[in-house]
């Protein structure tokens, strides 16, 4: 089966480029199989991401025929009888063939503070933080977010504008604002109340489409955004707030 | 961080255009059948449901004027948003000239209807 696999070697090549290499097919063989075979058997300057192979790392994001997904979980008989084409990861600056730089998801990330902050500090000789099955399904679904960046690529909004926070931050700070043991929203809403947080998001959708966890962040975008659009007029009576 | 994290004012224009959506959605194919369909050709309506009597009197009625100016101005404010972003997706992108022109429209649009509802009388 044929792959046209983007090469892009910032050394020598002013722009991508694609190169054709013809892998053996099989009906099980994946998408990420198929480049590990070429970089083994045909050409060890192919760079890529992988490392779990089983969707859980979410390093293998790219775009198969045009659709932004893990090379690991995509396999060769869904294209058969080829050829595939194989892209970076669209709307992310490449650094090498189909390596991406996440620089600017990782500081988006980092941004919204993705981890629990206690409302109430505890002692570990206190116990467990307990949570009730309805308070975890409010924010379960988001804990599935493997960080591929799949949304980012499907997110057109974010291809016009990367200073947009995107699909990913967003249903990732949603995870933490609705858990019932973190009081920490207040700091992640500010984020969310840019233009360039919820407000650049017209509501596409193909997030939630491509995902390969079923995650929903247009789902999240959503909800945030009627809480911020009630908290936009709501903050002038409410006690205590400077913003 | 680089991020900046001034507030949007985008809150504002959203529910307007979620209020409009709604109304769309809700009454916008019955006020089509109506005003369109229905009572031009007679159907199920009297032949005077829309004439000029009637909806003099619709206009000057409290409810009424509530039901026009809602009608008009929240359709108006949903078009003005849906086209601000159409545009920014065609490459216009969102500034303040669109958003003005965009948001313009739909507040002259207001104040019209408004003025009109006033000025038709009680």
């Amino acid at each position: 089966m044929k792959l046209e696999v983007m090469r892009y070697l910032p050394e020598s090549d002013p722009e991508p480029r694609h190169q054709v290499y013809e892998v053996p097919y099989s009906d099980t063989g994946s998408v990420l199989e198929a480049l590990q075979y070429i970089k083994d058997e045909l050409d060890p300057t192919l760079s890529f991401r992988w490392s779990c192979r089983m969707a859980i790392c979410g390093s293998c994001g790219m775009n198969i025929n045009g659709v932004p997904r893990l090379a690991c979980r995509t396999f060769l008989r869904e294209y058969f009888p080829g050829p595939v084409r194989i892209d970076a990861l669209a709307h992310f600056p490449v650094e090498r063939d189909l390596v991406i730089s996440a620089a600017d998801f990782i500081a988006k990330l980092e941004s919204i503070k993705p981890y629990i902050i206690p409302r109430v500090e505890r002692d570990v000789s206190e116990g467990e933080y307990l949570q009730t099955p309805l308070e975890l399904e409010k924010f379960n679904q988001f804990t599935k977010c493997i960080n591929c960046m799949l949304c980012y690529a499907a997110c057109p909004q974010y291809g016009i504008d990367p200073a947009f926070l995107g699909p990913g931050v967003i249903a990732l700070a949603h995870r933490y604002n609705a858990d019932s043991r973190d009081g920490a929203a207040e700091e992640r809403m500010g984020q969310l109340h840019a233009e360039e947080g919820l407000w650049s998001c017209t509501a596409v959708g193909y997030c939630s489409e491509v995902c390969p966890k079923d995650v929903d962040p247009a789902n999240a975008v959503n909800q945030n955004k009627m809480a911020s659009a009630l908290d936009y007029f709501l903050r002038f009576v409410k006690p205590g707030d400077k913003s | 961080m680089a991020h900046p994290v001034k507030r949007s004012n985008a809150p504002v224009f959203w529910l307007l255009f979620g209020a409009g959506g709604m109304l769309a959605a809700l009454l916008g194919p019955m006020l089509v059948l109506i005003t369109g369909i229905a009572a031009p050709l007679g159907w199920v309506l009297p032949p005077d449901a829309l004439s000029y009597d009637n909806m003099l009197a619709f206009s000057r009625n409290i409810p009424g004027k509530l039901f026009i100016f809602a009608v008009v101005t929240l359709f108006v404010w949903h078009a003005a948003h849906r086209i601000y972003h159409t545009l920014h997706d065609l490459g216009i992108r969102r500034n303040r000239l669109s958003m003005g022109f965009c948001y313009g429209i739909s507040l002259a649009a207001t104040l019209l209807a408004g003025y009109a509802l006033v000025i038709i009388g009680f």
